[in-house]
């Protein structure tokens, strides 16, 4: 017996469904043989870890809530993917937006507090917005967030068209700037008057809508539908789309059809970095309400993995969205419930995305099983198909 | 012709092959002999299986079925070192070279048995006596990079003697020579004939393989037609019928020459090379004017493909003027030349051509995507995208599965057929291409020549690059020849003489 994979002609447009739940499977599997080693009961352990996650309505609206930065981060960076430009710098696009919508809503704030002298640190950037309306603070606060982390990953992508800059390393190196800044922010010119770290609240005028039940889900998630909404028709239904569609694919021959490379690298990239600073803005306006410890929580990073099991389709990201968001909530159960390490929820998270890649090449291909025996019929077969 | 013993066995006998890939059959119960002395020809239009049959010999693929027997033994070839073993070598048509080694250096490259530090003097003494005994004059101190595709293709001889080669395989050899050196390489091989050697020539001219060889065996989709000797074929109308399997025309209706206005006009363009490198294009002036073909020959990599480039504008010119209709269109992006209606039928059609991972329908659409025709503003018009394909594969004949396949799976004459339905479809006065007939077999190139020739007919300025002075003689209407970057002269294709286009390709003029 022999096996080898021969490419398929058309993709398997069947195993795209099927793939994912058959390796959710398998990696369900492996997770037990450590739960196992670890003398935990993988079956409690999953029960848990849905009923964490899924188990009743602050739970349920939790997960979605958190799914929401992931969905965006995933959408954002899949388009960057499409064009084969490694963003790996969605973490810092997403603290940009975090950034940028606090800049706008604290200046009210700080002009406040100048006011009633119990604070004289604010300097004229920090005061720069102190002129918006309340009505305005979440349209201005969220479009300063996007463009933020638009600029921030402008910069690598003029940086990789006009001077070849290698853009993961770009990318991934401007994470640490922009997280360090943050820092500085939360703990040195930012900080509230009272306590050690972090801003103060943005104002309430600067919500999003909470839908209740402990509050974790808002209407961000309008927005975020909205979006992928929108990036799904651009990327599908629009010249545009196929030009990135072909620049991805092969950009030597777009280029020999008239499409403008450098142009389109930088355009694309502004619209990732755009979406992944509306993730950071709407998770600071619907959850967080300031900018403090925990900002970088890897959201940007785990949108890169939602990226690339979705095969940079922004409405199965919305899938993969929900089910990393369903490990990060429901490993917090585990915690509780099971007396285990959260970190072992890093664990099956990670197990979860092996079998996933590692199937994928399924779809491509097809494992072909040969039978020494047979090779009397297929000398025959041979000769009839002359 | 030397003195061949056909009684004696043979020294390469392959039984009854059957190799399979998926979805096609490349060799179906072929037999093949090569008796010591001779050189045997294996002809057949691409796809034929020609190549799958001599990887096969060589170990790069394992046959299905069949046995091979090398020297009457039958012999078990799992890799390109069990080959060597048997003194069987290939030369590939894309040359394993490392270009910033010396030859000397690439010759022993991947040799098992060296010594940890490689006795260079004695390598050399050796390279350089195989190389008079044999006439392949290389310096074995030069660097690769430095040195013309003959040179390079002599080191590859080199290689395989140097590790004792009796059966040399040459997988087109001749593609990229000038004639002179094609008849060179033909001296070459049959000093080595004389010296007992054999060699198995893999080819799809016809008239090359006439003269090259002693026994001709044709492939058609993988099935030996038969074996000739050389010296019984009368003509190549015969060979072609064997190969295609229907009469081939050697001749195209056409109209008149009678040339207009003059479309593209190059003044004295200059392209600068690397820091330090000579100029890739050294002051090129031409002009080509509506309804007709002008040729470019010239071996490859004179500068043939950067005039193409220079012309729609994926290359910067350094110095001189690029005007199309009587504008200046010097440095413009290749949108702007693209919408002033010219086509482009790139050089490498896999990388520039087309894009392999997407459907037929999306690569037949790539230039008119942007057009009223399949969009409206930003919008794509997807459901005109079909039937617009639609037309375009019935009118071109394109064989595909689906308007959905992924170009790539398509063979190369098919994908050939996809940029032509493309870029003819969508010209609109002036048509560039690049040797759009490289690697085609006999049946596409007669249609790929037969479009262009229609599109000139239409009132086209074409310009043709073609490393096949035939194809050039039989289409073009004038030939323009290239040498380091230079044109070197302009004939009239109708009473053109042969062997000054030969001279004019290495740089001499008469």
């Amino acid at each position: 017996m022999e096996f080898s994979l021969e490419k398929r002609e058309v993709r398997s447009k069947k195993l795209v469904f099927i793939l994912p739940i058959i390796s959710i499977v398998i990696s369900m599997l492996l997770g037990a043989i450590i739960l196992l080693a670890c003398k935990v009961n993988p079956i409690m352990t999953y029960f848990y870890l849905v009923k964490g996650a899924l188990g009743n309505k602050i739970n349920l609206l939790n997960t979605i809530g958190k799914a929401i930065p992931l969905l965006l981060c995933g959408v954002g960076v899949g388009i960057a993917f499409k064009l084969k430009f490694w963003n790996i710098g969605a973490e810092g696009q997403y603290v940009w937006g975090v950034i940028g919508i606090t800049w706008v809503m604290l200046s009210g704030k700080w002009a406040e507090l100048t006011a009633a002298g119990t604070y004289s640190n604010a300097s004229w950037v920090m005061l720069f917005w102190a002129w918006v309306p309340d009505s305005l603070l979440l349209p201005i606060g969220i479009l300063v967030g996007m463009l933020m982390g638009a600029l921030w990953a402008g910069i690598p992508a003029w940086l990789k068209a006009h001077w070849k800059v290698d853009e993961t390393l770009s990318t991934l190196m401007l994470n640490y700037v922009v997280i360090k800044l943050a820092e500085y922010l939360y703990i040195s010119k930012w900080k509230a008057p009272l306590g050690n770290m972090g801003t103060p609240d943005i104002p309430e005028a600067g919500f999003l809508t909470s839908f209740g039940y402990g509050g974790k889900l808002n209407t961000g998630l309008f927005m975020a539908l909205a979006v992928v909404g929108i990036m799904y028709f651009i990327l599908y239904k629009t010249r545009w789309g196929f030009e990135l569609n072909m620049i991805g694919k092969n950009s030597k021959a777009a280029r020999c059809q008239g499409v403008s490379i450098k142009r389109n690298i930088v355009i694309a990239l502004l619209v990732s970095g755009a979406i992944c600073g509306l993730a950071g803005a709407i998770d600071t306006a619907g959850i967080t309400h300031k900018l403090t410890k925990g900002v970088d929580s890897g959201y940007g990073f785990t949108g890169i993995v939602i990226a690339w099991m979705a095969g940079l389709n922004p409405i199965i990201s919305i899938f993969y969205a929900l089910l990393m968001a369903i490990l990060r909530t429901g490993a917090f159960s585990l915690q509780i419930k099971m007396g285990l390490n959260s970190a072992m929820g890093d664990v099956l998270q990670g197990l979860i995305l092996i079998p996933l890649l590692a199937t994928n090449i399924f779809v491509d291909y097809r494992l072909v099983i040969k039978h020494y025996k047979k090779k009397i019929i297929d000398k025959v077969a041979c000769k009839e198909e002359e | 012709m030397n003195d061949i013993n056909y009684k004696a066995p043979p020294v390469v006998r392959m039984e009854h092959i059957c190799k399979r890939f998926p979805g096609v059959i490349a060799n179906s119960d072929v037999c093949l002999e090569l008796f010591k002395g001779e050189v045997l020809a294996l002809l057949g239009e691409n796809g034929a299986g020609k190549s799958t049959l001599m990887n096969m010999l060589i170990g790069l693929y394992k046959q299905d079925q069949g046995t091979i027997f090398i020297h009457g033994k039958e012999a078990v070839i799992n890799s390109p070192q069990d080959s060597m073993a048997l003194g069987v070598g290939m030369i590939h048509q894309e040359f394993m070279l490392v270009g910033n080694l010396t030859v000397a250096e690439n010759v022993i490259l991947g040799i098992k048995d060296l010594d940890f530090v490689p006795k260079m003097g004695i390598i050399k003494r050796k390279i350089q006596d195989i190389s008079e005994k044999y006439g392949l004059a290389v310096n074995p101190d030069s660097l690769i990079e430095d040195l013309t595709v003959g040179e390079q293709q002599r080191v590859e001889i080199l290689k395989l003697v140097y590790r004792g080669a009796e059966i040399l395989i040459l997988d087109e050899p001749t593609a990229v020579l000038t004639p002179g050196e094609a008849r060179k390489l033909n001296e070459i091989i049959h000093k080595m004939l004389a010296e007992g050697k054999s060699a198995i020539f893999i080819s799809h001219k016809m008239d090359e393989v006439l003269e090259f060889s002693d026994r001709v065996q044709i492939l058609r989709r993988g099935v030996s037609q038969g074996v000739k000797f050389t010296k019984d074929i009368k003509n190549t109308g015969e060979l072609a019928m064997l190969m295609v399997g229907r009469p081939v025309l050697f001749e195209f209706e056409r109209k008149p020459y009678d040339p207009k206005d003059v479309k593209v006009k190059l003044e004295n363009i200059v392209v600068s090379g690397a820091l330090g490198a000579r100029n890739i294009l050294n002051g090129v002036s031409l002009e080509i004017r509506e309804g007709e073909i002008l040729g470019i020959a010239g071996v490859a990599g004179n500068g043939q493909q950067p005039l193409s480039e220079v012309i729609t504008g994926l290359c910067c010119s350094t110095s001189g003027k690029l005007f199309l209709d009587g504008k200046d269109f010097t440095n413009k992006q290749p949108l702007a030349i693209i919408k002033e209606g010219v086509s482009h039928i790139p050089a490498d059609r896999g990388k520039m051509g087309i894009v392999g991972d997407m459907s037929v329908e999306d690569n037949l659409s790539m230039k008119k995507y942007r057009t009223a025709q399949l969009s409206k503003g930003p919008l794509l018009k997807r459901g005109l995208f079909r039937s617009f394909a639609n037309n375009l594969i019935k009118l071109f004949e394109i064989k595909t599965p689906t308007k959905d396949t992924e170009v790539k799976f398509l063979s190369g004459g098919n994908i050939q057929k996809t940029i032509l339905a493309r870029e003819i479809d969508s010209c609109k006065g002036i048509l560039i291409a690049v040797y759009p007939s490289r690697g085609l077999d006999v049946g596409a190139t007669q249609s790929v020549r037969e479009s262009i020739i229609s599109q000139r007919d239409k009132g086209c300025a074409v310009l043709l690059v073609s490393e096949e002075l035939d194809e050039l003689l039989m289409i073009s209407d004038r030939i323009a020849v290239m040498h380091e970057g230079k044109i070197i002269g302009t004939v009239n294709t109708k009473g053109a003489d042969i062997e000054e286009i030969g001279l004019m390709m290495t740089g001499i003029r008469r």
